[in-house]
């Protein structure tokens, strides 16, 4: 039961990175509320699952191959949704890696490109694609994913943190210039969310986690998804170049004063 | 609108809800079908917010609250939990705007209201809605915080120190009481086309104003209502302690860049 709903009908969202993830969540939740959704990934397979999953309940989507560190290929994509759909509305910028878990200086150039390159220039190459069909159109939404490391940092995750504060730096760029083609441009900023990897980490890492997120508990991928609608949707129609973080408190907490556990 | 709520069975506690932000805020958990407890400290305009609720086929109470009273606080949460059987929404967003001054001009009786009302208020309201809300396992605050909570504009007193303040009182509490079952965010509106801010601004002073918006306009007090509406939901189930721009762009711009005006 939700207290939420929202009605996309005969309007275009594109998601990429939606194999998996924040992305097939975002897809999925989109898919649910009438758009057409262009379902883009650089893995087929995991891509066309996320098809099935929207069309199953109903919903419109189509596969687009894509790899987001080629703009040859977004410029493709983009213009295969809009020959597909009739234009492009709202798109979420969401494909992304993390990188080597090293610290930074440990960090191999190729590694750090790969992340750059892939979660920093990308999107760069996504809005460039999208803003030229959105003007054309009179507008729309983009969403770029972010995170906690694009507002703070993390113990060996130096590219990721830099490319993801490059994404918060890029977002405010992009609404500053596009607001005057009516394109609304925002960031998430999801903190630790409940994926496989996450799940893998033993328990004392996860307590660890924990002590910093005053919910207590991981992000569902569906709880950034419906940041990601909000932000799509007329309800924010005076929002934009904004960080939203959905993290459960973590950049608000300075982790190191919580002493639960401790014998004092 | 593309997004719309169902609230009912839910009670929202709306401070300063006879004009501008607060009555539009009101109006809209009414039309959602939330039980308004509508409270201003002036009268007249309060049950003419719940006049426009009921008129509307929604369910209103007014009650008369000045929250720098902390006794009246406490009161009147515990009068609209006697009312409705419950609290499960709070939007403090009653707040009083100072006279223009140099920071080293600001008259003492300014300082002391302000920070009485805008600061000491929502700390009142936040405590005595915790008492209601924490049995329940559940709830959501959203303070009224402001663009001036995360800048500075020229001459904006005691405001712009009783904002930057509230938006660490939002933090505070989030962090504290997740563990609660409570979530505590903050709006930051920009500029906002309400009676908050007396007289309409001549042409040179407004053009002056929007040089800092990409947007180029000023928000409707709906489009303030409408973040509100979607932090209280169960849609930002994962957002806690974020201070939520709701101003176009106004606090990632800087207006000095603008040159559009100008014959270069």
């Amino acid at each position: 039961m939700s207290d939420i709903s929202y009605d996309f009908t005969g309007r275009t969202a594109l998601v990429t990175g939606s194999g998996s993830g924040i992305g097939r969540a975002t897809a999925l939740a989109f898919g649910a509320v009438g758009a057409n959704v262009a379902v883009a990934d650089i893995s087929q397979a995991a891509g066309e699952e996320t098809v099935e999953l929207i069309r199953a309940a109903g919903g419109t989507a189509e596969f687009f191959r894509t790899d987001v560190a080629d703009f040859d290929s977004v410029q493709a994509s983009v213009a295969s949704v809009v020959e597909r759909f009739g234009g492009l509305d709202m798109a979420h910028n969401n494909a992304g890696v993390e990188g080597e878990h090293v610290p930074l200086g440990d960090i191999r150039t190729d590694d750090w490109r790969r992340v750059v390159d892939i979660d920093l220039n990308a999107v760069y190459y996504c809005i460039k694609a999208e803003v030229a069909v959105m003007a054309a159109r009179g507008g729309g939404s983009i969403i770029n994913t972010s995170s906690v490391s694009g507002l703070v940092g993390g113990y060996n995750l130096g590219a990721y943190t830099a490319a993801k504060h490059g994404v918060v730096g890029l977002t405010k760029a992009a609404a500053i210039d596009h607001a005057k083609d009516g394109i609304r441009v925002n960031a998430v900023c999801p903190g630790l969310i409940d994926t496989p990897f996450i799940q893998e980490l033993p328990q004392i890492a996860l307590d660890r986690i924990m002590l910093g997120t005053p919910m207590s508990r991981l992000g569902q991928p569906a709880e950034i998804a419906k940041g990601v609608l909000w932000l799509a949707s007329s309800g924010s129609s005076y929002v934009t170049g904004t960080a939203l973080s959905i993290d459960g408190g973590t950049v608000a907490l300075s982790a190191g004063t919580n002493f639960e556990g401790l014998a004092l | 609108m593309n997004v719309s709520y169902d609230f009912s069975g839910r009670t929202a506690f709306i401070t300063g809800a006879g004009s501008g932000i607060g009555r539009a805020t009101a109006l809209a958990f009414g039309a959602a079908g939330a039980d308004v407890a509508v409270s201003d400290v002036a009268e007249p305009g309060g049950l003419e917010t719940v006049e426009l609720i009921r008129a509307a086929g929604g369910s209103a109470e007014f009650f008369q609250l000045d929250v720098a009273d902390t006794a009246a606080v406490e009161r009147v949460v515990g009068a609209v939990v006697d009312r409705f059987g419950r609290l499960d929404i709070a939007h403090n967003n009653a707040g009083v705007l100072p006279p223009p001054a140099r920071f080293g001009e600001i008259a003492e009786a300014d300082w002391r209201r302000v920070l009485d009302v805008n600061l000491d208020g929502v700390y009142h309201c936040v405590q005595a809605e915790l008492r209601a809300m924490v049995p329940a396992g559940r709830g959501a605050i959203v303070n009224t915080a402001s663009a001036a909570g995360l800048f500075v504009g020229y001459q904006q007193s005691a405001y712009t120190v009783s904002k930057h303040a509230l938006i660490g009182l939002t933090r505070q509490a989030a962090v504290d009481h997740a563990k609660d079952g409570i979530r505590v965010n903050a709006i930051c509106p920009g500029a906002v086309d309400t009676p908050f801010v007396p007289g309409t601004p001549p042409k040179a002073v407004f053009d002056r104003l929007m040089l800092g918006v990409p947007l180029k306009r000023m928000a409707t007090a709906e489009e303030i209502a409408a973040a509100v509406l979607w932090l209280a939901s169960d849609a930002a189930s994962y957002v806690n302690g974020v201070a939520l721009p709701v101003d176009a762009g106004l606090t990632i711009l800087s207006a000095g860049s603008d040159f559009s005006d100008l014959d270069l």
